[in-house]
């Protein structure tokens, strides 16, 4: 038996769910394994398979000592099944079943919302591995392309969580699903993956940046949220999961801050006062600030997107089933089942936008989205910290919610940054200068040259501040010239 | 609650009598006013309650297996001017939705029986009707081959339901009336809507009765019909028939019935209640002169008269259960065995009777509303007609192999002939005929596999079973099934259960069942029935029900 927080590395599979006396499961997903060593070997990191990666491996549940640095190649890297320890009495803390027992198995009548949810939070982490595979040729630094592919075991490793649920949990049903993750293919006309923004290109490292600040933002939302599920295996499943994404997060969060640093820093050395001197600024070879709210603008619009549409039946229903709670559910004072409760929610009545109060259970995706963005604010504040520290008269804002949509409430109408509802030609009109368009794209692309030389960097974006592992500046993450 | 017993014998009897004389029997209908099954109502003008249908069923039942020789029965009332009221108004004022639907049911399901026994088994019914036959009396006369009305100018037959008491004849009346007696439509109209009936002359011209006869002539003229109906019988004579024996039933505590050849176990939390059926311990009688001398003691009999109970006792005593999960436990050759016993003798008469019963009893489970699965597990025998009660199911879940820990033989599941003639289905055909409806090859590939010991992945293949799995995945799938079927609207899977199971033609039976059985249910929620001001309820108060006019 198993303690908690020890982990087992007596199977192929490294876990602390005591594998090797599930025969049932062990043997499900020793026969799924292949098949996602061969997903990852063809539609994992293009051209890195071979090379020696400083990479963190999950060893234990502990918050103090979790991982282990060390340098591995990435298709023998140590997938694990990680769940955080049981909680002694936990209770559903929301919902109908409020205050009873949270469930051990899958209530029969839930399974199919569970798997339902389950399958789409797991057909987000193969997704994004595959939207990032071409992204080493271009990296900016050894380290960058460590991060990068730390975020991409990571992404593999939340895969292997989500199917080791749909294994255990979900029988035959379970086992199809879980091959289905391996079979959708971001960007495939065929079978794309089940989210619209997990089918966009990531075609440079700034996107990547934005990628992981603001669309990995809305898994740790989802995460958060299916951490207060009354289906403990899944809550235990996402609250060690919430672990790793922190990570993910920091790589988008001082991703943008270094290339927006660096811009910064070249426009202070050349003497250019004006960020909107856009030629000027580009000639630098940096990313202009105005090119970099544009790249904000489109992400932020959509992965507010990924929440869905604001008044949801599905949302309510996984609330008060028990299943999907709200952030931070526990800490909210309240009588945790919204039988009466209701939520401002943003609505366009004849071409203006308003705030009506509904019932707060169907309002469920409105919240997550409202907390999304108070989350994604902060990251925001220090960008505009440290161009204030520059200098430069520049501040990044968030658009408005309604910006950009194609999900929910606004995705009929054209609303500006600012949050003005337009017509369809002012939209057309002013367009570009809200969201990049194909020049903004090939300059970003014109910067992406490989950068492999230990300790240095690619001219448009600034060193970190701090090693990975506390490593010196000039530490070989990924040993290119040895296998 | 009190538990309603479905097990009697006639000296037990309040309210019929058998009065057997050669070829001919007296089924007499004189019911006990103070013998209704619960308080609050009198049992007037042979009105019947569920009690005075359980007397009749095992009559029904008695008629054929102990009275073998008999040939017709004529059905007639014990007391002076008066046939039958029907079923008693106040009983049904008082009684739950769910007694009332499940009253009418099983009513039904006699009436069938009455019918069967002529079209089967060539003991046929005759019905004396002398008085008033209003209501479920009427209905009771339907279910006869042949009704003889008294021509004395009050004795009538009548179904007052929808202008005295907002309600059907729910037991098979308006469906026989068209489809049995072929009435025309706008007589039938007329018919169903006046109070008094009809009588004399007019009854036998509209098709209502077959035969008019003087009350002078009556008792003469019966017996007569009686014996010419007789003479005309396939069924064979001075045979001696069987004791039907009472079960052996215990009761264990309030969640299990034990009997000599199943159990019942029943798990509250959950709303199951499984019955596993215990294959024969013991071989085949050698001779169908062995299973005469056996009797009710034989395997085969008793298993379908304890499944039988067992199903009542769940339909009308445990509504709480919404899913009947069926196990079996037995070596399948056994099964077969005592099987083909019955079929290499079907001439003989206690083995045909034997076939037909287990043909009713699976009818009482395809019109059982309760979500019904299979669970064909190592070490069962489903075979026959144990395996036809896996096609009887809403679903059914097969283990593949062997399980861990578990020295049982792997599940297999075997056809016989009976799967395919045997036991047709209300819609009168087989429930393999039922399941294949769109893929007739599949029906004869199925065929082709007779007397095969079929494991799953084949059974699974055939599409014999609906899902088959290993014991990696059976805790789990079984488990999670029954937790949905748990979680859903009861209404709503009894309707649904009842519109697929009975694909394809329909019959009389299917129109009762589906259609009568349908309609009645929903008037028997409705205000203008059972509400405050409701025709049922105001019954005999002197009020007319008030009725909510919107047509729905």
């Amino acid at each position: 038996m198993l303690t908690a927080g020890e982990v087992s590395y007596d199977t192929q599979i490294p876990n602390n769910v005591g594998l090797s006396g599930d025969r049932r499961v062990l043997k499900a997903l020793e026969r799924w394994h292949p098949g996602y060593i061969d997903w990852w070997k063809n539609l994992g990191p293009e051209g890195f398979q071979d090379r020696m990666v400083y990479l963190r491996t999950a060893v234990s549940v502990d918050p103090k000592g979790w991982a282990r640095f060390d340098y591995v190649k990435m298709p023998e890297y140590r997938w694990g099944i990680l769940l955080a320890p049981q909680v002694e009495g936990r209770t559903i803390p929301f919902g109908e079943h409020y205050g009873e027992p949270a469930w051990q198995e899958v209530p029969g009548e839930y399974r199919a919302m569970l798997r339902r949810l389950i399958v789409i939070q797991g057909d987000t982490e193969p997704a994004s591995v595959e939207q990032q595979r071409h992204l080493g040729a271009t990296a900016p630094s050894l380290y960058d392309l460590r991060n990068l592919f730390q975020v991409n075991v990571e992404e593999g490793r939340h895969l292997w969580a989500m199917v080791y649920l749909l294994h255990k949990y979900f029988g035959a049903d379970g086992r199809e699903e879980a091959d289905g993750l391996l079979q959708r293919r971001s960007g495939s006309a065929e079978a794309p993956r089940m989210l619209g923004a997990f089918n966009e290109a990531t075609p440079d490292w700034l996107s990547f940046f934005m990628f992981t600040y603001f669309t990995d933002r809305d898994g740790k939302m989802q995460l958060e949220s299916l951490a207060q599920s009354g289906f403990d295996p899944l809550s235990r499943t996402c609250r060690f999961m919430l672990t790793e994404e922190a990570h993910h997060m920091f790589v988008g969060e001082t991703g943008v801050g270094r290339t927006i640093q660096r811009t910064c820093e070249a426009m202070r050395e050349a003497g250019i006062e004006d960020p909107s001197d856009i030629e000027a600024v580009r000639a630098l070879g940096v990313i202009d600030l105005p090119t970099i709210q544009k790249k904000l603008n489109l992400h932020f619009s959509l992965s507010l997107d990924l929440f869905g549409a604001e008044v949801s039946t599905n949302a309510a229903n996984a609330f008060n089933a028990g299943i999907k709670g709200r952030y931070q559910e526990t800490k909210i004072d309240d009588d945790h089942r919204l039988l009466d409760a209701t939520y401002p929610v943003s609505q366009l009545v004849d071409g203006r936008i308003e705030t009506t109060e509904m019932p707060a259970l169907s309002a469920i995706n409105m919240r997550l989205r409202d907390d999304y963005i108070r989350d994604a604010a902060g990251g925001v504040r220090r960008w505009n910290a440290m161009i204030a520290k520059t200098g430069v008269a520049f501040e990044m804002t968030l658009p408005h919610e309604a910006f950009n949509r194609r999900i929910g409430v606004f995705a009929e109408a054209q609303v500006t940054p600012g949050g003005e509802v337009i017509s369809p030609e002012a939209w057309d009109a002013q367009r570009n200068s809200w969201l990049p368009d194909g020049s903004d794209g090939a300059f970003i692309q014109s910067l992406m040259k490989a950068e492999s030389e230990p300790g240095k960097y690619a001219g448009w974006i600034a060193p970190p501040k701090i090693g990975i592992d506390n490593k010196p500046g000039d530490f070989e993450y990924v040993k290119l010239h040895e296998a | 609650m009190t538990v309603i017993d479905f097990q009697t014998e006639p000296s037990r009897y309040r309210h019929w009598r058998i009065e057997v004389d050669g070829e001919v029997a007296q089924l007499i209908m004189d019911v006990d006013e103070d013998g209704g099954l619960f308080d609050g109502y009198q049992l007037k003008l042979n009105s019947y309650d569920l009690g005075v249908d359980i007397e009749l069923a095992d009559a029904v039942q008695r008629l054929r297996f102990e009275h073998p020789a008999v040939r017709a029965v004529v059905l007639r009332s014990g007391k002076e001017r008066v046939f039958c009221a029907g079923a008693n108004i106040r009983m049904l004022a008082g009684a739950a939705h769910a007694h009332k639907v499940n009253f009418c049911k099983f009513t039904n399901e006699t009436r069938n029986t009455m019918e069967a026994a002529g079209a089967d088994s060539g003991q046929h019914y005759i019905c004396a009707v002398q008085g008033a036959c209003a209501g479920g009396g009427y209905e009771l006369a339907l279910a006869c081959d042949h009704i003889i009305l008294a021509d004395d100018g009050s004795s009538s037959v009548a179904l007052p339901e929808v202008p005295l008491l907002a309600v059907l004849p729910g037991t098979g009346g308006l469906t026989r009336v068209t489809d049995k007696r072929k009435v025309r439509r706008d007589r039938a109209d007329v018919f169903c809507a006046m109070e008094e009936g009809v009588k004399g002359q007019r009854a036998r011209e509209w098709r209502l009765v077959d035969e008019l006869v003087s009350n002078a002539a009556f008792e003469e003229s019966v017996l007569a019909r009686a014996k010419e109906v007789a003479r005309k019988s396939s069924r064979p004579t001075a045979v001696e028939g069987i004791a039907l024996t009472p079960l052996q039933r215990s009761f264990d505590g309030p969640d299990s019935v034990v009997y000599s050849t199943l159990s019942v176990a029943i798990d509250r939390v959950g709303g199951i209640a499984t019955i596993e059926i215990h294959g024969p311990g013991e071989a085949a009688p050698d001779s169908v002169e062995t299973l005469q001398a056996q009797g009710a003691a034989a395997w085969v009999l008793r298993c379908a008269r304890e499944l039988d109970d067992a199903l009542l006792h769940l339909r009308l005593n445990e509504l709480d259960v919404g899913v009947v999960v069926f196990r079996t436990s037995g070596d399948p050759s056994l099964v077969a065995a005592h099987e083909k016993l019955l079929l290499e003798n079907d001439a003989h008469w206690l083995a045909r009777e034997i076939l037909l019963y287990w043909r009713r009893v699976l009818k009482r489970i395809d019109l059982t509303s309760r979500s019904l699965v299979a669970l064909i597990e190592p070490g069962s025998c489903f075979v026959g007609m144990l395996a036809e009660i896996a096609f009887a199911c809403d679903r059914s879940y097969m283990a593949e192999g062997s399980f861990e820990g578990d020295n049982r033989p792997p599940a297999t599941l075997t056809l016989t002939p009976v799967n395919f003639d045997r036991f047709p289905m209300s819609n009168d055909l087989s429930r393999l005929e039922t399941r294949f409806l769109g893929e007739p090859d599949s029906l004869e590939a199925a065929r082709a596999q007779v007397g095969q010991t079929l494991p799953a992945e084949q059974a699974a293949d055939l599409g014999l079973v609906t899902f088959a799995f290993d014991d990696i995945d059976w805790d789990d799938e079984v488990r999670i099934f029954l937790e949905e079927r748990a979680s859903f609207s009861p209404d709503a899977l009894t309707g649904m259960e009842a519109n697929l199971r009975f694909a394809g033609p329909e019959t009389m039976e299917t129109r009762i069942f589906g259609r009568l059985t349908a309609w009645q249910n929903w008037i028997f929620q409705r205000p203008n029935a059972v509400g405050e001001e409701g025709a049922l309820r105001r019954y005999g108060t002197g009020l007319r029900g008030t009725y909510d006019k919107r047509r729905v």
